[in-house]
């Protein structure tokens, strides 16, 4: 049988993080991807048995697989960094439609602060990132995803009080989030004035370092209509992938990712939808620069227009459009590959059952980011098949 | 982090320790690229060559890392992007001035000059008014 890949041929039909994120010095990067993936199935009302696909990324697809009881006919293991999760959902879908998987799992866990079972952090000293990055110190994510910023925030005449409002707007959702790591509101100078971990990154700038897992099941529609869970599926309308540079010197502009407009525009386009059909936005953000990047590069604000557009409290509870919240990568939790947790949030945004729940939404854009600036993967989600 | 050169990019590390900024030059479309590679970035030809260029450059971005980097002890904080008047960019570190964002204005003449660290020499650069 064969589908649609994008329009709603595809759902989301479970959907579950571990039952506690944060610090969990007693859970392993395999234990927190099988919990995560327990609770999704269970969700979903399905079992091990009815998965057929498996697609994960930090541990290979079939260390998951066979450490759950699942034969797999299908897996993907692409491995883009933090948006790796959604080029997944985009890939099942694609095989679901195909008819070469009926059930996928895809499934996160990373010990990202306790590094329980955890590989160590390694630069390949041959590689191009270790030859002409790392010897400056750039080898940490807040000495090098954060170099491009001052060039973003100078040529639009922004600057640190920009990132410090991203902060400021996304506390606001994270202080109705009791899962959250950082609850507390903040105000502008409060951020300005917290240590500086990278100029002109204070610590508020910078996310959460976390545990914890994330897991999605996938199915066709016609399927999710038969499941006990059908009416809280949720719909793939669109996608986008797209790659730019692997060092971050090396970006076309380092003011704006080639990979973003590129995979947010097919995710646009498959979908069919525009940016005011757009109720929800999710943006990656390990640093406070990348919303300000993604607000521009999605084409929701002209360029230079997204710190005005943040500081005037649009993307807040009260704004017309809600961002990051659960209070993103920078208050909720960051394992150190969010896009789980990005997903997880619009689908719970979308079935009514978030923390900080947007009354009456119907389409949820998830924008990702891997490797720092070098992979982009895109996802336009809706609680109606279209 | 110490760098391990690879043959394609041997040419490179070797010019630093000789205090030369080498960048490989495309005949075929005329551009400058970097990081080296046995093939043109822009048009994928071979007809390649090792240049010596300026060392004249731009500050394009940067953040001041307060953070220890383990193994890099001593290195500048100052990790930067900077462009070669020849067009490539690269990430290096500005020496030369006190870390501060008052030093630090973006598109600051820059030369290069060359710091040996760990038994490996290094390109990076300091502002102009520096230079004696």
């Amino acid at each position: 049988m064969t589908g649609e890949m994008h329009r709603g041929g595809v759902a989301i039909v479970g959907a579950a993080e571990t039952e506690e994120i944060g610090v969990l010095p007693n859970l392993s990067v395999i234990e927190l991807h099988a919990q995560a993936a327990i609770a999704a199935l269970r969700d979903a009302g399905l079992t091990v048995a009815d998965v057929d696909g498996l697609a994960t990324a930090g541990p290979m697809p079939m260390e998951v697989s066979h450490h759950l009881g699942v034969t797999p006919r299908w897996f993907d293991g692409t491995m883009v960094g933090g948006c790796s999760f959604l080029a997944h959902v985009r890939h099942a879908a694609a095989a679901i439609a195909a008819g070469a998987a009926s059930v996928v799992l895809i499934t996160h866990g990373q010990s990202g602060r306790s590094r329980v079972g955890a590989l160590p952090h390694h630069t390949n000293p041959s590689s191009a990132d270790g030859q002409f990055e790392a010897p400056y110190g750039a080898v940490t994510p807040y000495s090098t995803f954060t170099v491009p910023a001052m060039r973003f925030l100078h040529d639009r005449g922004m600057g640190p009080r920009d990132l410090a409002e991203v902060v400021v707007a996304q506390r606001e959702w994270a202080a109705r989030n009791p899962r959250a790591l950082r609850q507390n509101l903040v105000t502008i100078d409060e951020v300005l004035g917290a240590p500086v971990i990278a100029y002109p990154f204070t610590r508020d700038m910078c996310c959460v370092v976390t545990d914890g897992g994330g897991a999605l099941v996938l199915t066709s529609s016609e399927r999710a209509a038969d499941l006990a869970c059908g009416g809280r599926a949720v719909y793939l309308l669109g996608s986008g992938e797209s790659a730019e540079a692997r060092l971050v010197s090396q970006m076309e502009d380092v003011g704006s990712s080639l990979a973003f407009r590129r995979s947010s525009a097919e995710a646009f386009a498959t979908a069919g939808v525009s940016r005011a059909d757009i109720d929800h936005l999710m943006c990656y953000d390990a640093f406070a620069h990348l919303p300000l990047y993604m607000l521009e590069d999605l084409g929701f604000v002209g360029k230079g227009e997204s710190g005005a557009f943040i500081a005037s409290g649009h993307t807040t509870p009260s704004g017309k459009l809600p961002m990051n919240t659960n209070g993103g990568g920078l208050c909720y939790t960051h394992t150190g590959m969010y896009g789980m947790f990005a997903m997880l949030e619009a689908v719970r945004q979308l079935r009514g059952e978030a923390a900080a729940q947007v009354p009456g939404i119907k389409v949820s854009f998830v924008q990702g980011v891997g490797l720092y600036f070098a992979a982009s993967a895109s996802l336009v989600l809706s609680n109606h098949r279209q | 982090m110490k760098p391990v050169p690879t043959p394609e990019t041997a040419s490179y590390w070797e010019g630093a320790r000789l205090g030369e900024l080498r960048i490989q030059f495309c005949r075929s479309c005329g551009k400058y690229y970097f990081y080296p590679r046995s093939r043109c970035r822009y048009c994928l030809s071979s007809d390649v060559v090792w240049s010596v260029v300026s060392g004249r450059a731009r500050l394009i971005s940067y953040v001041i890392n307060l953070r220890p980097v383990p193994g890099l002890e001593g290195v500048s904080p100052v990790i930067a992007l900077v462009q070669l008047d020849e067009g490539p960019r690269l990430m290096t570190n500005i020496v030369g001035v006190d870390p501060s964002p008052t030093n630090l204005p973006l598109d600051l003449r820059l030369t290069v000059l060359f710091v040996e660290h760990s038994g490996v020499v290094l390109p990076v650069f300091q502002p102009d008014s520096e230079v004696a």
